[in-house]
């Protein structure tokens, strides 16, 4: 009270309204921020979404040399009985000459016992070039080297789900799934 | 003009009360009556008022279809069914809108070919330039949204390549492609926050509209020749005349023959500029075998997949995604790419041939964006057939066919027991689809980085006009006029 007394229209504490300027503008930002966090936040997958993410598949029902395709959350998935032809040609191949190198082992999961299931391939059904669903064994075309292929933009495919020749940039990634028993598998998102 | 004076005197007691109030009726008459215009504008700057027809036309017909459509996956497809077969005339209403959608690309993409051929991006128009690129940019927005509405198969999968492409971004691509999702992939989420911001993204186009045109009146507009409208009172009354009737007849009677082209679309081939492919319910597990995105969106596609090759560390995905918003982002950059002082190509008889062979790029390019880019243009040879085998001394070999029947004869009479051969089709030399693509992105990046920026240090252009005035009356023309 005693700066009110002595001048009261003539001193300006600069200081003070330095802080007044500073603490509404930091709050006003905070405030923005908070809002935005909201607004950003709200367009992320909501809880139900994310719930609906993984499945149990009985592979048993794959016929040889065939395939099905299951949708978990929307995103397809391949689930291939291969013949002893196919692993045959998946696991002869020069892992040098494979624009994405793995090999077939790698993108298989062991059972239980510790055994693969060579038989059972499972790959995400979305082309890693631009998310186009490939064609396969039902659709009477497996691409040039016996896999899948993708016909968006020409990605070919081989029986161990590798990319061989096109724009796609990798393999179809495999999935978290494990064997639940030795004919169901649990795949999650 | 900004130094044009106001010319409004309002006459009625209520025009002079609400005058002094909100003088909105001033500013309607200063920008569309007395305005003064250019007096040798063509009929190619008649596409501005057909836009803005374009525009209400299509909010119009979509706040009147939003009554009827709903977004879920479950009922979308469906309900632009009924919309077609059940609500009073809704088959017009949404032919209207669709076709409208094309309309508007196709009288933009006119109005944009303008602006580059007369300059119109220079000095000082720039701000007028890059907000219609921001118009532009929301339009295909607004398109590619409201493409995914109906729920058909290219609706689907075309929707599921864009937000794909985003996935190429390293790093954060996929963090961010799930958010627009909202979700591991393209469901029920994703269609309503499509359909809502389709709903949005036209307003904020009206908005930039408005922004456009205050742009437009600032410097006024540009003219063929180039040359700007003489400022003093003299001068501006030879250059000039008013927005009305000149410019008002003239723009009508543009728009209505816009509107009878735009009526023999609706009435006699709705669905030629669309894909038979959308009247498929969208099926997440069957990818159509040729994903195409609407005819306005193909030359970038085509520069999308024209990048087949890596450079560096950055990949042929990420490329072909950088090019692809590069020749849209490029257009940001035009007016200080151009170096020319002289704006109209009129007088650059140089430029005004690289400008054409723009005009075919541009076009070639939505060819190779409709192609399959593996498909021959010119083959050279014919595919062969070849069968890889294993020898008797257990070596692989290949044979090589050119008939099938041969080949087939080969592989199964000609193997000893229990070995396997295989028949693959190895394709002829061909100058493709891609390649052309290759080619014409080239040509598409050097129209605007090397050949402007170059062409206007190094060309000799014509005399301009002195103005507007004189090139009406054909003084700008070198031979004396003769002697009336």
């Amino acid at each position: 009270m005693s700066d009110a007394q002595t001048k009261p229209h003539e001193t300006v504490d600069e200081d003070r309204r330095d802080f007044i300027h500073i603490a509404t503008a930091a709050t006003a930002v905070a405030g923005a921020g908070a809002l935005a966090y909201v607004f950003v936040d709200q367009m992320n997958a909501a809880s139900d979404t994310k719930a609906a993410s993984s499945l149990d598949v009985d592979v048993s029902k794959v016929p040889v040399g065939g395939e099905i395709r299951v949708l978990i959350g929307g995103q397809p998935f391949f689930i291939r009985h291969r013949t002893s032809a196919e692993i045959r040609s998946a696991q002869n191949v020069e892992l040098s000459a494979l624009p994405d190198p793995q090999s077939d082992e790698e993108r298989l999961v062991p059972m239980q016992s510790g055994e693969y299931n060579r038989a059972i391939l499972v790959t995400s059904g979305s082309c890693t070039h631009l998310g186009c669903v490939p064609v396969g064994p039902a659709q009477g075309n497996t691409g040039d080297f016996g896999g899948w292929y993708c016909p968006c933009h020409g990605s070919h495919y081989d029986t161990s789900g590798r990319i061989r020749r096109g724009p796609a940039p990798s393999n179809l990634p495999v999935p978290d799934y494990n064997w639940v028993s030795p004919a169901v598998i649990n795949i999650s998102l | 003009m900004s130094g044009h004076a106001s010319t409004y005197e309002p006459k009625t007691g209520f025009t002079k009360w609400l005058d002094s109030r909100l003088p909105v009726v001033r500013l309607a008459y200063d920008s569309f009556v007395d305005f003064p215009t250019p007096k040798n504008l063509n009929y190619w700057y008649t596409f501005g008022g057909i836009l803005a027809v374009c525009l209400m036309t299509q909010i119009l017909t979509g706040v009147v279809l939003a009554m009827h459509y709903t977004a879920t996956v479950d009922g979308a497809f469906a309900s632009v069914e009924r919309i077609m077969r059940d609500v009073p005339y809704g088959w017009l209403i949404r032919y209207i809108h669709s076709n409208g959608a094309s309309m508007f690309f196709l009288a933009v993409y006119i109005h944009m070919f303008r602006g580059l051929y007369y300059g119109s991006y220079k000095a000082p128009r720039e701000v007028l330039w890059i907000l219609g690129v921001v118009i532009f940019l929301l339009m295909m927005g607004t398109a590619f949204l409201g493409y995914v509405l109906p729920w058909g198969q290219m609706s689907y999968h075309g929707a599921n390549v864009i937000t794909g492409l985003i996935g190429a971004v390293p790093v954060v691509g996929d963090s961010i492609k799930a958010w627009l999702m909202g979700g591991p992939s393209i469901g029920n989420q994703t269609l309503q926050r499509f359909f809502s911001l389709h709903y949005l993204l036209p307003f904020m186009i009206a908005g930039v509209v408005i922004l456009h045109i205050w742009a437009l009146h600032v410097p006024g507009n540009n003219n063929p020749t180039g040359v700007e409208a003489r400022k003093d009172k003299e001068g501006l009354k030879q250059d000039t005349v008013p927005f009305h009737p000149y410019y008002t007849v003239k723009d009508g009677f543009a728009i209505v023959v816009f509107l009878i082209i735009f009526a023999a679309f609706v009435f006699y081939m709705p669905n030629v500029l669309g894909h038979a492919d959308n009247y498929i319910e969208a099926d997440p597990l069957v990818t159509p075998a040729h994903i195409v995105p609407e005819w306005y969106l193909l030359p970038f596609y085509a520069i999308l997949r024209a990048i087949t090759f890596n450079i560096g560390p950055i990949d042929a995905k990420l490329l072909g995604v950088i090019a692809m918003f590069g020749a849209i982002a490029v257009l940001f950059f035009l007016p200080w790419l151009d170096t020319s002082k002289v704006k109209s190509m009129r007088y650059r008889p140089v430029a005004r041939q690289f400008f054409f062979g723009f005009v075919v790029a541009s076009l070639l390019l939505g060819w190779c964006g409709a192609a399959n880019p593996d498909d021959p243009i010119i083959p050279m040879g014919s595919d062969k057939l070849v069968v890889s085998y294993t020898d008797a001394n257990g070596n692989e070999a290949t044979q090589t066919y050119e008939e099938y029947a041969a080949a087939s004869t080969f592989r199964d009479q000609k193997m000893s027991e229990g070995v396997e051969a295989s028949i693959a089709v190895e394709k002829a030399a061909a100058f493709r689809f891609v390649h052309l693509a290759q080619l014409l992105t080239l040509y598409y990046f050097a129209y605007f980085l090397v050949i402007l920026p170059l062409l206007g240090l190094r060309e000799n252009p014509k005399d301009e006009p002195a103005s507007i005035h004189k090139a009406v009356l054909g003084h700008d023309r070198a031979a004396p006029a003769p002697a009336e």
